[in-house]
């Protein structure tokens, strides 16, 4: 019964969240005119089209690792708002390396993935440094970082520099990166399914097991959940908080590589931003858990993948923003309403326990 | 004691006396900067008008940012409550007047503001989380609104349709005087006078109106009984309580304010800058906002400050990319003489330092023609960077800003 209670409370944010998001969007689509009911409905069956559900499928890739990423900030109190300019600067180099070497492709695919993440690592220990030694909050130097990123990569991007011209438009590329630094993709469904998701469930394993059976994972959490008692206890409270951040970044660096080796092979000023506000999100939903995060990211980008649907209701499609930032806050907010009532009932039973058993202390209790 | 002294440090390294020394050094430096690179447009007065126009938005969100601040929020949430403001401004300034437009923009801001309180304050989310959020929903909502109201109406989806002028006013005599001063290329007078004429010349009634925010912020921040309260919630929100101190009222009035003053800001770009609505026309001026908060040390002379810098480079740019070349010439000053005393002081860290910028710097200047649009284009979060890394030991942000707080909770 009691397991039970605690399962309620725990899914009964997110439930709540999505719940709130569907009215919200209901009235909204209401006041265009549409039937809520029947654009769901259609949401669905586009959605749940086979070469849409593989769309999806390479897309919850690059979402689940974007909020692996976050969640591992999380677990430290850091805040990763940085994982855009991370992952964006990682998978342009990666390609530029991959571009530029000839190897076979079982040292090939290696170097390109590890390029990435070292780069998205290196990215993020800059605010993990200044966090540290300056004590500077993450999100203001992220957001900072960000910007410099998108700057940094179309400085480099030039035809004079790294990059080249593409051949149909004028949107620039970097080289091509040989067949060698490719992974294959199973035909499925009539769409093809990138491997390198294969990676990302490895990743998620791996997260889990360095979190919950490591000593390092042990620190992590200890530090995360009180800086000075991990430090009184002999943790290097700082380093870990280093360390954190640089891995963020790492894992960071991955988000967007199934792309880049599965599909385009090259990078291009087409690779999407606003993983990084998605990835939170999704560690929020998922509450940092890694199959959560998986449910959550395959929820969102089956949203998105549907959202073209809206566009025949006659719904501008860019609703689905608006539905996002609901749910980002609609989740917190949830969260934050369901830790407060579950403590108040933790504090009722621990005082009931406590309580002499007179009148006077069932009074208070009411 | 040790405070005592650091005040009275402060109080005369920002004297009145100290810091006209150092704007008299500054406008002497980049005279001789023009006359030596022969770049004339920096102190001209068409550069100085422009350099007003970038100047406003950016000054507004950072006064935003200060009052969400000094209150003990942190606002990440400025540029969607900018890009409320930009829509807001656009379209009841379309169907009202522009007048009616700013105050709509003020309008649309605070509500975001009020939002983000509710949500910070009231529920406690963590702050990051919903400015972030509230970024996401300002734009997704000025793009659904768009599709909505424009179309048809002369605007499309990410377009609206024009606003009329507010006006602009010249004053008479002086303008044309100082004009002529300007063109005669004299040392440090022609760049005074271009300045000047800048400031006298065409200047937006709006540009007037929205100026004085800084000093009504100022006098309010500091000189009422209302702005003690309010530094006091964002120094020590535990304490200002157990004096009376009504916390969440004080951050909700100061949320409400800072949204409208960033809604302001959009006002100002739609409504002025642009004459009408464009999607994705604030281009992350919110966060350079909060970068000009930093910049500025929580002070609103030092937000105006930064603003300006940030204005001037964002005019520069688009202007005549050689000027901001020749602005790396007071980079290599600056960075060299910030060496050479921390030389006298014996910092061998600092000087090497100090002198390694300005050697890398003068390199690059000797080498190349101009300096990348893209390098100019994050030059502020770059500068913001680097004052955070370098200077972070005198800057002094309220020592609650961010932190949650619930009433009746310690800590």
């Amino acid at each position: 019964m009691k397991k039970l209670n605690k399962l309620f409370w725990a899914l009964a944010a997110p439930v709540a969240a999505i719940l709130f998001t569907l009215i919200f969007v209901s009235i909204i689509l209401l006041f265009k005119g549409a039937n809520p009911l029947s654009t769901f409905q259609l949401i669905a069956t586009y959605g749940s089209q086979s070469d849409n559900i593989v769309a999806e499928l390479n897309q919850t890739v690059a979402y689940y690792l974007a909020g692996v990423a976050a969640a591992i900030g999380f677990k430290m109190l850091l805040f990763n708002i940085g994982i855009d300019g991370q992952y964006r600067l990682a998978i342009f180099m990666a390609a530029v390396v991959g571009g530029a070497t000839h190897l076979p492709s079982y040292l090939e695919v290696p170097l390109i993935i590890l390029t990435g993440m070292v780069v998205g690592a290196l990215w993020a220990s800059i605010s993990g440094y200044l966090k540290v030694k300056r004590n500077i909050s993450e999100v203001i130097s992220n957001i900072m970082l960000n910007t410099i990123a998108s700057g940094l990569i179309i400085y480099l991007l030039q035809p004079s520099r790294l990059g080249l011209k593409g051949k149909s438009s004028d949107n620039l590329s970097t080289p091509l990166i040989p067949s060698s630094g490719s992974l294959p993709t199973f035909h499925i469904f009539g769409g093809e399914l990138y491997s390198f998701g294969l990676v990302a469930i490895a990743v998620g394993i791996l997260y889990w097991i360095v979190l919950n059976k490591s000593v390092f994972g042990f620190n992590l959490r200890a530090t995360g959940m009180s800086f000075r008692a991990a430090r009184a206890s002999g943790v290097n409270a700082p380093r870990m908080v280093f360390i954190t951040m640089a891995l963020s970044g790492g894992i960071a660096g991955l988000t967007g590589m199934g792309e880049l080796l599965c599909n385009t092979h090259t990078y291009s000023l087409a690779f999407p931003t606003g993983y990084a506000l998605t990835g939170l999100a999704l560690a929020l939903l998922g509450r940092s858990n890694p199959i959560g995060i998986a449910i959550a990211a395959f929820f969102w980008s089956f949203l998105e993948q549907a959202a073209p649907a809206l566009d025949l209701e006659g719904v501008p499609k860019e609703i689905v923003m608006m539905m996002q930032g609901t749910i980002i806050l609609a989740t917190v907010t949830a969260y934050e309403v369901v830790k407060r009532i579950t403590r108040r009932q933790q504090q009722r039973l621990v005082g009931a326990a406590d309580a002499p058993r007179v009148e006077v202390g069932q009074k208070g209790d009411k | 004691m040790s405070t005592l002294k650091g005040n009275r440090l402060w109080k005369i390294i920002t004297s009145p006396s100290r810091m006209m020394l150092t704007v008299a050094a500054i406008i002497i430096l980049i005279s001789l900067i023009r006359q030596f690179t022969g770049v004339d447009d920096i102190t001209s007065p068409g550069a100085t008008g422009a350099t007003i126009r970038f100047t406003i938005p950016i000054l507004m969100a950072g006064l935003g940012g200060l009052w969400a601040e000094r209150s003990g929020v942190i606002n990440i949430g400025l540029e969607g409550m900018m890009i409320l403001g930009t829509w807001f401004g656009a379209w009841f300034g379309f169907l009202y007047g522009p007048w009616v437009g700013i105050f709509a923009g003020a309008v649309g801001g605070a509500i975001a503001g009020l939002l983000h309180a509710f949500l910070t304050v009231r529920v406690g989310i963590d702050q990051a989380v919903s400015g972030l959020a509230i970024n996401l929903l300002g734009a997704g909502t000025a793009r659904f609104l768009s599709g909505v109201f424009f179309i048809g109406k002369g605007g499309d989806v990410n377009i609206s349709p024009q606003v009329s002028s507010t006006g602009s006013f010249t004053v008479p005599g002086l303008s044309p005087l100082l004009t002529t001063l300007a063109h005669k290329h004299i040392l440090v007078i022609s760049d005074i006078a271009g300045v000047s004429a800048g400031l006298v010349t065409k200047i937006n009634w709006a540009s007037l109106v929205m100026f004085l925010a800084l000093p009504i912020t100022a006098w309010i921040l500091w000189k009422t009984r209302f702005g003690l309260r309010m530094r006091f919630c964002g120094e020590n929100p535990v304490a200002a309580e157990s004096l009376g101190v009504n916390v969440y009222r004080t951050r909700f009035i100061a949320m409400a304010v800072s949204g409208a003053l960033a809604g302001l800001g959009g006002a100002y770009i739609s409504i002025v800058s642009t004459g009408n609505y464009l999607e994705g026309q604030t281009a992350g001026r919110g966060y350079i906002g909060l970068a000009a908060v930093i910049f500025g040390n929580w002070t609103p002379v030092g937000v105006l400050g930064g603003s300006v810098l940030f204005g001037l480079t964002d005019a520069l740019r688009v202007r005549q990319s050689t000027s901001v070349h020749a602005l790396l010439l007071v980079v290599i000053v600056l960075a060299g003489v910030y060496g050479l005393t921390k030389l006298r002081k014996k910092d061998w860290k600092g000087f090497i330092t100090g002198i390694l910028i300005a050697v890398l710097v003068l390199a690059y200047y000797m080498i190349n023609k101009t300096v990348p649009d893209e390098f100019v284009t994050f030059f502020p979060n770059l500068t913001t960077i680097l004052v955070l890394a370098f200077l972070s030991q005198r800057l002094r942000p309220p020592a609650m800003a961010g932190a949650p707080y619930r009433k009746g909770e310690e800590g």
